[in-house]
């Protein structure tokens, strides 16, 4: 009644004064601004996700590709002979006589013996360093695993080295090969070795190396401009210091600072002379350069600046020193088996484009090299040994598997002290604990020490752990107890959390059927919320996997070859052994460090799809 | 009986009805209840006959619920809420501290407003009681139990072939009639209901209905209910709350054909609430 009244009411006012009763506007255009707008929003997630996706593809993509060759490695086979008299001369086959023999010489015999013409020392050690020297235990794991192969000559496949294993990925340089169209014969003068060619094959050569002189006379013209600039600044320094000595003299300086004045003006002159020197070097360096590479026709000495080419007739491998139009100056790196003519089509032109005095592998070696692949005695394998050995400084031996242990042991921990205190914790404070202030500084603490950086808790291991508690250094222990520190805020709060959405109908039920608090919470909360916790226990047990700071700070960072056997060995985790490869100089390592993140990134995927299946598996609904 | 009701129960000066019944099985002398500085409970003192239904009705925020809660000392988990005043069970104080809640909570079970079936077969709910309170340990004994319970909550016929699945499967009725077995299977003395039929339809609100009356045999039964239809129907004696206050209290039919409070008539004739 008396609300028909009240509205009937004010109806009548309303109409008495002729006000409007406001409506909602319904007019195109408003309707038109708003889908635009609801268009716009949509635009700019999809582009967010968009760029999202993009930079995670090219992230992604980019560290494949560096990894994969890292998970290839060449292989060199070598008949070794194996003689009785230097392996086990009384003949025992007593396995800690057949370990003590010297496999290091064998090897290095059989490399000669494949390699007869390679003779003085400088050579020979580098041919000896065309196989990784891990090639010796190979060769005694052999023996030991089979000592019938004494006394024969065994064939064994063992591993390149690092600089011949990049050089045949193609990661030291780009290689070419051209072909010819004249025949090509070989003759002797004054000492010499020279190629003819009946066609114009050299011809082209010498047009390409012209161009390449023109472009490292452009690379030069960049240093010119440099050494200008240091000139001019050399000169400035020249006369601010003749000034001051000028000045000093003028006002009768000490004789002492007239002294050092002296010395920095003659320092300056010295400096300046001396950086016009280089300029003057260097731009007669682009001249000869630019001269030569105008210049028609003549001889060109091929230097360590320009791309080998090398020619492969008759079974050798010719490298060319000086080349003109019709003839080249050629050193046999290999020796060719005949010195017959050899018809168009039968041999061509090998060029490794990067210069020798750019790459690790001279071309003395790439011709050894060269002749292996001719023999099919070396070959790229899939590299198992990446997953199975430790840490080495040869990156042809560097493996993870020591890392990865390493990283489980040091899990394990973790696992072990912060999931019991974190979900002991959680409970007591979500299901026990009265709420007071006590509690709330206690939650406000938690939430600020997941906002802690982890390094800090890495200082905090190394004062408290290590300094005061004196446990071993560079141990998964220790790694493990900080980053437990480290992931029992996330463990608790995530806990917590899950404990919170188990419906407070679940408990009411429990304790109106006279459950005790304790039973409450063992027999219905946990079980129910502990697909909440496994989650966020395994999201911070990948935090963990991935971290790196605190570990550098309590000596985890160590170089450790040994696979660590237990929680108080020295150890390396994942994460650390990617930044200690990542600092390596090395191509290989390059490799090696994107196969790590590789790996690592596999588990932590492993990881978060384990959280993922366990909230499916155990989330039920009420 | 409605005659010695009436002689003791004279309204005292603050308005508040006083209720004695012969032979109660539930007493409250004086019960207040503050949530921190809210004063939800005031001075209430009813009795709960034996074997009887008694139904609190009352509009939302009366106290009704507050009152239920505190006949088993559910309130105890709220945070901030004190219960003062004297209620006994069988003439034992139930909040003297020596007395234990669990012991209380199984003689006086509990149904609440929406089904909360645990998340566990139907077989498990019905025993968890049982289980907890180690009134047996073998299977056989289970069994009989688990079967006792759901046919006492008319439950069994539809059950019985799907006694390994979820309880949450169930329909919202069926839910609820297994919250009744789950805490009947403990044989409770008192069972305490808190608007048992607000999330279910009217045929499963009548199932339940007939259920409550089937039950007031072997149990006491306090009901708090919004329909006054459904007090009217199963309920011996009503309670009218109004601001926390216990307002009026006797025989149901009385208090819904000759309501002595002028809050009373209001409220059933529909005035307020």
């Amino acid at each position: 009644m008396t609300d028909a009244a009240l509205t009937n009411g004010a109806r009548g006012q309303a109409a008495e004064t002729g006000a409007q009763y406001r409506r909602p506007d319904l007019s195109k255009a408003r309707l038109k601004k708003r889908y635009r707008a609801e268009r716009r929003f949509k635009m700019f997630g999809a582009l967010a996700i968009g760029i999202a996706a993009a930079v995670l593809i090219i992230l992604l993509g980019r560290i494949v590709t560096e990894a994969l060759p890292a998970f290839i490695q060449n292989y060199i086979e070598l008949q070794v002979e194996l003689p009785r008299e230097d392996i086990d001369p009384d003949g025992t086959n007593d396995p800690a006589v057949l370990a003590r023999a010297r496999y290091g010489t064998l090897i290095n015999n059989a490399l000669y013996e494949r390699f007869p013409n390679v003779e003085g020392r400088r050579d020979r050690r580098a041919l000896r360093a065309l196989v990784s020297n891990e090639a010796s235990e190979t060769l005694r794991d052999a023996v030991l695993a089979d000592p019938a192969i004494i006394g024969t000559t065994h064939t064994i496949w063992v591993k390149s080295s690092a600089d011949v294993d990049v050089y045949r990925k193609g990661l030291m340089s780009d290689f070419s090969r051209r072909d010819t169209n004249g025949i090509a014969s070989i003759i002797e003068v004054d000492g010499t070795t020279r190629v003819l060619s009946t066609s114009n094959d050299f011809a082209e050569i010498l047009d390409s190396i012209k161009q390449e002189l023109g472009g490292l006379a452009e690379g030069l013209q960049r240093t010119v401009t440099r050494l200008d600039r240091g000139v001019d600044a050399a000169r400035d320094q020249l006369a601010n210091a003749s000034k001051a000595l000028a000045d000093a003299q003028a006002s009768g300086a000490a004789e002492d600072v007239v002294g050092r004045l002296q010395n920095t003006v003659a320092q300056a002159e010295a400096g300046l002379a001396s950086l016009q020197e280089r300029r003057s070097q260097t731009k007669a360096q682009i001249d000869d350069y630019e001269a030569r590479s105008a210049r028609v026709g003549g001889a060109e000495a091929l230097t360590e600046q320009l791309p080998s080419y090398l020619i492969e007739m008759n079974g050798g491998l010719l490298k060319i020193l000086d080349i003109s139009n019709t003839e080249a100056t050629v050193e046999p790196l290999i020796a060719p088996r005949s010195d017959a003519d050899a018809p168009a089509g039968t041999w061509d032109i090998f060029v490794i484009e990067t210069p020798e005095s750019q790459r690790r592998l001279p071309d003395r070696e790439a011709a050894w090299v060269w002749s292996l692949e001719q023999a099919d005695q070396i070959e790229s394998r899939f590299n198992v040994s990446f997953f199975t050995d430790g840490n080495s400084r040869e990156p042809e031996q560097a493996g993870i598997w020591g890392a990865v242990v390493g990283s489980f042991l040091t899990l394990v921990i973790t696992l072990l002290l912060s999931f019991p205190i974190g979900v002991l914790a959680a409970v007591y404070l979500e299901e026990f604990a009265p709420k007071n202030r006590w509690t709330d500084l206690i939650e406000v603490n938690i939430n600020n020490l997941a906002a802690v950086p982890s390094i800090v808790f890495g200082l905090l291991g190394l004062a408290v752990f290590l300094n005061f508690f004196e446990l071993p250094r560079s141990a998964p222990m220790v790694g493990g107890m900080v980053l437990a520190l480290m992931t029992l805020p996330t463990i608790i709060i995530a806990s917590r959390a899950a404990l919170k959405a188990v419906p407070p109908s679940i408990r009411e039920a429990a304790l109106g059927m006279g459950a005790s608090k304790l039973q409450v919470t063992t027999h219905h909360v946990l079980p129910l919320a502990m697909p909440g916790i496994l989650t966020g226990t395994i999201i911070g047990m990948a935090q963990a996997l991935g971290e790196t700071a605190p570990l550098l700070m309590i000596g985890m960072v160590a170089f450790v070859v040994d696979i660590p056997g237990g929680f108080t060995d020295p150890a390396s985790v994942l994460p650390v052994q990617i930044f200690m490869w990542a600092d390596l100089p090395e191509r290989a390592f390059v490799a090696k460090t994107s196969a790590a993140i590789l790996v690592l990134l596999g588990f932590l995927i492993m990881m978060n799809a384990l959280a993922v299946l366990l909230r499916k598996r155990f989330e039920r609904r009420w | 009986m409605s005659l010695a009701e009436t002689e003791a129960a004279p309204p005292d000066q603050a308005g508040q009805a006083v209720s004695a019944v012969k032979a109660p099985k539930m007493t409250a002398r004086d019960a207040n209840v503050h949530y921190g500085d809210a004063h939800a409970l005031k001075h209430v003192d009813l009795d709960i006959g034996t074997n009887e239904v008694t139904s609190l009705i009352g509009p939302s925020g009366c106290g009704k619920s507050t009152f239920l809660r505190c006949l088993n000392r559910m309130n105890d988990v709220i945070d901030g809420c004190r219960v003062a005043g004297d209620i006994r069970l069988d003439e034992e104080d139930i909040y003297h501290p020596s007395l234990d809640v669990v012991q209380l909570r199984a003689r006086v079970g509990m149904v609440f407003q929406k089904p909360n079936p645990f998340p566990k077969s139907i077989y498990e709910n019905v025993v968890y009681g049982p289980r907890i309170h180690g009134m047996t340990n073998s299977k056989a004994d289970m069994d009989e139990i688990v079967e006792s319970s759901l046919r006492r909550a008319g439950l069994w016929d539809e059950a019985k072939d799907r006694l390994e699945q979820p309880g949450t499967g169930l329909s919202g009725g069926q839910q609820q009639r297994l919250c009744i077995a789950r805490a009947i299977a403990v044989n409770p003395e008192v069972i305490l209901m808190d608007e048992p039929c607000s999330a279910l339809d009217p045929i499963a609100t009548s199932r339940i209905e007939e259920l409550i009356d089937e039950l007031r045999q072997n149990f006491t039964i306090v009901i708090v209910t919004h329909s006054m239809q459904q007090a009217a129907r199963v309920s011996q004696r009503t309670a009218f709350f109004h601001l926390g206050l216990l307002v009026e209290v006797g025989p149901t039919e009385e208090i819904f054909t000759n309501p002595k409070d002028k809050r009373t008539q209001d409220y059933i004739t529909g005035r307020f609430g």
